[in-house]
């Protein structure tokens, strides 16, 4: 108890200073924001007023249909400028243009959000790999693991907040919500019977609850091991894992589909579930191994071992590697067969979004592959940390180049919005992580292989 | 020349790696260990360098990856371009995500391929060899410990009966290292 006193401590030392810092700058969004709406806050009351203001709006949804001339004439007549429409679009494509911006704040918002709650949910899935396996080597970090899965909750529900606000129009992230443009567009209404509002938050909701029940009780049984002779909870949590892992594999993919895949609508691809579900494990891991050292420098976890450090290495390179090869083979495909439909997701990435999209490739494969690929860096908590930066924000990128080029198109920018909703989703994750991990033992010492875990060396 | 050593045979890897310790311990030199699986820890136990396999095996990959730079430029650029799919034929770097595949192969052959050969070449592998194992069941379940002698001969044997060995035998050997 005195371990997790210290935890706490350390929680609210280190978290409650990037809230505020958070709130800070989202009320300085407030003040300067040159378009006035920057309400990505999820708690200001602020909210009211900005959602005023876009309410407005919301009659000009007609302009989205607008969306995608934009997206085949890029593809036809392979041009990134806005003029190639013809006098005919210069009106709506002003309205389009207002859309654009008034997404922004909702973009970063729910980029942010997404973001954060998918590292929790990697690591459940991690955690309940491991689970499922039996492996022996992680039993130490599994609180860890337990304290950042706390986030699931908490985050889960903001993103379905979201979500819900999106189906009530607040927010254009998602076109084919919008009745108007539906109206004029076949190939979304050939996807109407998936693509509508209450089925899609019936999924979501679908989604939540069982990633929430299985973060429930196997939190419960883990705890509840710690005082128990048998292995009884064990073989319950390695039962629970195995399910959760059917389920998960299905959720996740149908997940990509609904709240990522479906902002650019008529787009698809058939590995894309895997393709988010890589970026998301090798972020999970990165996360758990930060912190993991974190908590190993501030004098807990004292057992956890360079072994442990060095296999969490193993698994940010191997995962890093495997996320590549699931960009690249996406990538190749749609760039080879050059359908129309297809390819103008790239084009829109490659020409608005150059830097981003292919620094995103570099900070994501070739900087950690280089760094991790000597097994005494991988045992060395510096290189560790360092990289395990690079691959965070090399994450945060790639799910920001998936969101943000069908809802803001080619207005983006890192402003006050994206940076202060970033901070407060990170404050906040901190904060719910720290203090779920003082909240029990850091040492699951009823497991029955926690002493094949203190004794792992590799 | 000819050389005496001392054959000590174990049965257990754990008692084998703690007989290793201790011979190094009282400063005596080992030869060399026959063990039928790699052991986890003897190399530093013995005091080996450690490998640089790994820097050949990313220097072979390096290799690997320019030859098939090479390889693809000259064939489908330069040499014979091809239009497959109307993609530009006379750009390399417009070409190059279709190359990927073949780039990273080539890497993967260099390094693997190369990467045994030069494992055998360096432990003085290759077919047709005979079999060094002074005892055919060091293939099997025993472990082998050979220690050099140069006049300490008792010394010697009665420490290795001491670290567990079920077995200790003086060998005369042809000096062939």
């Amino acid at each position: 108890m005195v371990v997790g006193a210290v935890a706490l401590g350390i929680g609210f030392l280190s978290a409650p200073t990037t809230v505020e810092e958070a709130k800070a700058m989202v009320s300085d969004a407030h003040g300067h924001g040159g378009h006035g709406h920057g309400d990505h806050d999820t708690h200001a009351d602020d909210h009211v007023v900005g959602h005023k203001d876009e309410a407005h709006h919301s009659d000009h949804h007609d302009t989205h249909a607008d969306d995608h001339h934009d997206k085949n004439d890029e593809a036809y007549a392979n041009s990134d400028s806005h003029d190639a429409h013809g006098g005919g679009h210069g009106d709506s494509h002003d309205k389009h243009l207002l859309h654009q911006l008034q997404n922004r704040p909702w973009a970063a918002t729910y980029l942010a959000a997404l973001f954060f709650m998918m590292i929790a949910l990697g690591v459940l899935a991690f955690y309940a790999i491991q689970r499922a396996a039996q492996a022996g080597w992680s039993i130490l970090l599994f609180r860890v693991m337990e304290g950042i899965t706390a986030y699931l909750l908490p985050g889960s529900i903001i993103v379905f907040v979201l979500l819900v606000l999106s189906g009530l129009h607040l927010n254009h992230l998602f076109v084919w919500m919008d009745a108007e443009v539906v109206a004029h567009d076949e190939i979304i209404q050939n996807k109407q019977s998936y693509l509508n509002v209450p089925f899609f938050l019936a999924r979501a909701l679908f989604y939540i609850v069982g990633w929430n029940l299985y973060r429930f009780y196997s939190r419960k049984f883990s705890l509840a091991q710690d005082n128990d002779n048998g292995i009884g909870y064990h073989k319950k949590n390695f039962r629970l894992a195995a399910g959760f892992l059917v389920f998960y594999i299905v959720t996740e993919s149908m997940m990509s589909w609904d709240w990522i895949m479906s902002v650019d609508p008529h787009w698809f691809s058939t590995l894309f579930g895997w393709y988010v579900f890589a970026s998301m494990i090798v972020t999970a891991v990165t996360v758990i191994a930060m912190v993991t050292i974190y908590l190993k420098s501030k004098g807990l976890l004292e057992e956890v071992n360079d072994s442990h450090i060095h296999d969490l290495g193993k698994f940010m390179f191997g995962f890093s590697v495997f996320w590549t090869y699931l960009w690249f083979s996406q990538f190749m495909l749609i760039w080879y067969s050059n359908i129309p439909e297809e390819v103008t997701y790239f084009i829109t990435r490659i020409e608005d979004y150059n830097l981003l999209f292919f620094g995103m490739v570099v900070m994501n494969f070739v900087l950690p592959l280089l760094i991790l690929m000597n097994s005494d860096y991988k045992r060395n908590n510096w290189f560790i940390i360092m990289a395990g930066i690079i691959i965070v924000l090399g994450h945060y990128l790639d799910f920001y180049n998936m969101i943000m080029p069908a809802t803001v198109g080619d207005q983006w920018s890192f402003g006050l919005s994206e940076l202060g909703s970033a901070s407060l989703f990170t404050g906040l994750f901190l904060y719910v992580v720290f203090s779920a991990l003082a909240k029990a033992p850091l040492k699951p010492k009823g497991d029955p292989l926690v002493k094949e875990s203190k004794h792992f060396v590799y | 020349m000819s050389s005496k050593v001392i054959h000590a045979i174990y049965d257990d890897d754990d008692v084998l790696l703690h007989a290793v310790k201790d011979v190094k311990a009282a400063n005596h030199h080992i030869e060399e260990v026959f063990t039928p699986f790699p052991v986890h820890g003897l190399d530093k136990a013995m005091g080996l360098a450690p490998t640089r396999i790994a820097i050949a095996s990313f220097m072979f990959g390096c290799l690997g990856l320019s030859i098939a730079i090479w390889l693809t430029n000259y064939i489908m650029i330069e040499d014979w371009p091809q239009n497959i799919g109307g993609k530009p034929s006379f750009s390399y770097l417009e070409n190059v995500p279709a190359f990927v595949p073949v780039l990273f192969e080539m890497t993967i052959f260099f390094a693997a391929h190369l990467m045994v050969i030069t494992f055998y070449l360096r432990s003085r592998l290759w077919p047709f060899k005979k079999a060094e194992n002074p005892m055919l069941s060091t293939t099997d379940d025993k472990f082998l410990l050979e220690v050099a002698v140069a006049d300490n001969e008792k010394k010697l044997v009665s420490l290795l009966k001491k670290t567990g060995a079920i077995e200790v035998k003086v060998h005369e050997k042809k000096g062939e290292s």
